[in-house]
């Protein structure tokens, strides 16, 4: 592997494309190879790399290190979809797919997950020359970002938020020196760039966990849909921009509904368990769409899976609903909880719409809080309304626009609602839940977000499906799916961007959210990890798994042990 | 001189009964074209790579394959799907298209086929590692002389 002098901070001049560089990653020695000259050729900067673990390395250390990345398909030791969500997640860096196989599907996926392009192996000189295409559309986009910023002010604060950036991005003193330093030279060079609108160089955003965080946290209060400049608003970034959170936003949705697609895959089982349900159409629905698992297919990813597929068709008929019944919260001896949320989806098509005929009041839901990484205990039995203990304020839910299927009671009407509800305790959550929780064996716990009832903005969906939930959830067969903040995030792709507030969830509110067959896209529950955000504890424990790069031992991100721990406490 | 345009008459056509014979396609001709004065002896890297991962995954699934106790054939299919790519690189076209039929018997999980495959593709190989051997034995004797490479198209 021959590793070029990529530098960073040197600005591309006028032979653009000329110097583009360019990062291959290919665990093909010969490709490698070729690759290497084919790109020399073209006059580019390359460096290669046979590990997709090596080339994240190699772009985390260099952030503005490389214009664009190359990478095939097919890697031992990481997908190379995954590699890609990464990198645009992190990076925001034009990354193009290569395989020998060219199967239709798999450009698909390829172009779902974020690829600028996907290149069929054998690569020709041609296609090789273009790739400096890509880098520019982005660039221009950029650009016009910028230019449409309110002043150079924005533009200097973003230079004093870089200094920001390395602080929550290096974990060592070193590295946050050298970081820093690295962020100088950018800085000044960027300031340059900065300051002249016309520049077609922009500094890179580094979406750093803390950003990140901010960014979640936003998205789930207030839902893809609204769009980044809200999200934007929310973050209270200054020198954040609203192309920064737009393009950070695609990305997010690609990599959540990668998530989904997996999820249902993982959760198949689970849908099966559902049909246990005596909420007859919950069962259908969970075939194709599972509970929100969280599952870690990748074991460095520590990716949340769960049903939030793109499909809007998911169809949780939460029609007579009304005999779910079984809302359980169990209790939580270890301060880390498994939070599972079973939501019923009951979407339609892409509305926001869940279509319960049940009012929630007549609901029985089986709907159980745990926290993970929390220290909120999980208490029996729902009627008692559980204490979640977040520690962040807690707004009231304020139903919106959108949520005409349910009356979106206030916090009150929850609770009553709850006390109403038809407790189904242990015995039937015992067994799904033990099955739920072997099936989420390799899950990663830390991925669940206890659901904060707070100041959570729900989207009417997510509402909808906590009461749907709670109408249908007789069992807990779905499994109690801890949603990460991104599942909530998830859940907000494809709300039609409603915000509902669960101002019935109050702080005392444990909801347990059986995962079912919940079209994450319409929960608000992403409300419900806010308080991860405010909760110090809750985030040093947060796996983001999209940043486990600040953890390079993903094994860390989950462990089993304590997963089945939680059951214990759930279940005992 | 006279020597020099016999020997590159003899690559010539060796070149082209090679990529007349399948051998070779097109791909090894782009790579002919990346050869320059930075990397002269590209070519014969590429190809010694190519060698090299061959007999590594050639082995790998061989042994994978003598499992008595049940095959992987995920794994075996792994590799093909490596030697594929790797086949399409320098474009060793009757290389990949045994490939091609080996993935099938993987799916079908048929073992017979796949050592078929196995025998088939080990076979192919040694003839386009002997018959690239050749070509560069040439190439080294025109340089010799003093002469250029022909690039045939």
């Amino acid at each position: 592997m021959v590793l070029a002098e990529s530098g960073f901070s040197s600005p591309r001049n006028d032979a653009f494309p000329a110097g583009l560089r360019v990062l291959v990653v290919d665990d093909d020695p010969t490709w490698l190879k070729i690759l290497e000259k084919m790109l020399k050729k073209c006059s580019y900067e390359v460096t290669t790399c046979c590990l997709a673990r090596e080339a994240l390395n190699l772009l985390r250390e260099r952030k503005d290190g490389y214009d664009i990345v190359i990478s095939d398909v097919n890697m031992p030791d990481m997908d190379g979809f995954k590699l890609l969500e990464h990198v645009g997640l992190e990076m925001d860096l034009p990354v193009i797919m290569m395989s020998v196989d060219g199967e239709t599907s798999r450009v698909m996926k390829g172009v779902q997950h974020g690829a600028c392009d996907y290149l069929l192996k054998p690569i020709r000189m041609k296609e090789l020359r273009n790739i400096w295409q890509h880098v520019f559309r982005k660039k221009i986009h950029e650009v016009r970002d910028i230019e449409s910023l309110e002043g150079f002010e924005s533009i200097q604060m973003t230079r004093s938020g870089y200094d920001l950036f390395d602080d929550g991005h290096f974990l060592s003193g070193d590295d946050t020196t050298s970081g820093r330093k690295r962020k100088d030279a950018d800085n000044k060079h960027d300031d340059r760039e900065l300051s002249d609108p016309s520049s077609t160089k922009k500094a890179r955003v580094v979406w750093t966990v803390d950003l990140h965080q901010k960014f979640v946290k936003a998205v789930n209060q207030i839902g893809f849909d609204i769009g980044p400049k809200k999200i934007l608003d929310l973050m209270n970034v200054p020198w954040l921009t609203r192309e920064n959170v737009a393009s950070h936003l695609q990305k997010y949705r690609l990599y959540l509904s990668r998530l989904q697609k997996e999820s249902d895959i993982k959760n198949s089982f689970i849908g099966m368990k559902h049909s246990d349900l005596p909420s007859k159409d919950s069962t259908a629905s969970f075939g194709p769409h599972k509970a929100m698992n969280m599952i870690p297919d990748d074991v460095p990813n520590g990716t949340y899976s769960f049903s939030a597929s793109n499909s809007l068709a998911q169809n949780v008929d939460l029609k007579g609903q009304g005999d779910l019944k079984g809302i359980t919260s169990a209790p939580v001896a270890e301060p880390k909880g498994a939070l599972s949320i079973d939501i019923h989806d009951s979407h339609e098509a892409n509305s926001t719409q869940m279509s319960f005929d049940h009012s929630l009041g007549s609901v029985d839901s089986a709907v159980s809080f745990a926290s993970f990484n929390s220290t909120t205990p999980l208490q029996y039995p729902w009627t008692e309304i559980p204490e979640i203990q977040f520690k962040q304020e807690c707004e009231p839910l304020h139903l919106e626009n959108g949520f005409s299927q349910l009356p979106l009671p206030g916090p009150s009407m929850i609770e009553n609602e709850a006390n109403r509800s038809r407790i189904e305790v242990k015995p039937l959550l015992d067994e799904s839940r033990s099955n739920f929780v072997e099936h989420l064996g390799p899950v990663g716990a830390e991925d669940l977000f206890p659901i904060q009832s707070k100041s959570q903005s729900l989207n009417n969906q997510v509402f909808d499906l906590i009461s749907a939930t709670k109408s249908s959830m007789k069992t807990q067969d779905v499994g109690l799916n801890y949603l990460a903040d991104s599942e909530f995030a998830l859940r907000n792709l494809n709300a039609s961007g409603v915000g509902v507030p669960l101002a019935t969830l109050s702080e005392d509110l444990q909801i347990c959210w059986l995962q079912g067959d919940c079209y994450p896209m319409n929960y608000g529950l992403q409300d419900l990890e806010c308080s991860t955000y405010d909760n110090p504890a809750l985030m040093a424990e947060t796996p983001f798994h999209l940043y486990d790069v600040l953890r390079f031992d993903h094994e860390h991100l989950f462990d089993p042990t304590e997963y089945y721990a939680i059951d214990q406490g759930l279940f005992a | 001189m006279d020597v020099v345009n016999q020997l590159q008459r003899q690559f010539i056509d060796y070149s082209a009964s090679l990529h007349r014979e399948g051998f070779l396609d097109d791909q090894f001709t782009q790579l002919q074209k990346l050869q320059d004065d930075n990397s002269p002896d590209f070519v014969v890297e590429v190809a010694s790579l190519f060698f090299e991962d061959c007999e590594k995954l050639i082995n790998n699934m061989a042994r994978a394959l003598e499992q008595q106790q049940g095959v992987d054939f995920k794994q075996v299919d792994a590799s093909v799907h490596q030697l594929k790519g790797s086949s399409s690189s320098i474009g060793a076209m009757r290389v990949k298209d045994v490939c091609i039929a080996f993935r099938s018997f993987c799916e079908a999980q048929n073992r017979e086929g796949c050592l078929r495959c196995l025998q088939q593709v080990t076979h192919e190989y040694s003839l386009l590692k002997n018959k690239l051997q050749t070509l560069f034995r040439l190439q080294q004797q025109i340089l010799a002389a003093g002469g250029s490479i022909p690039v045939v198209e």
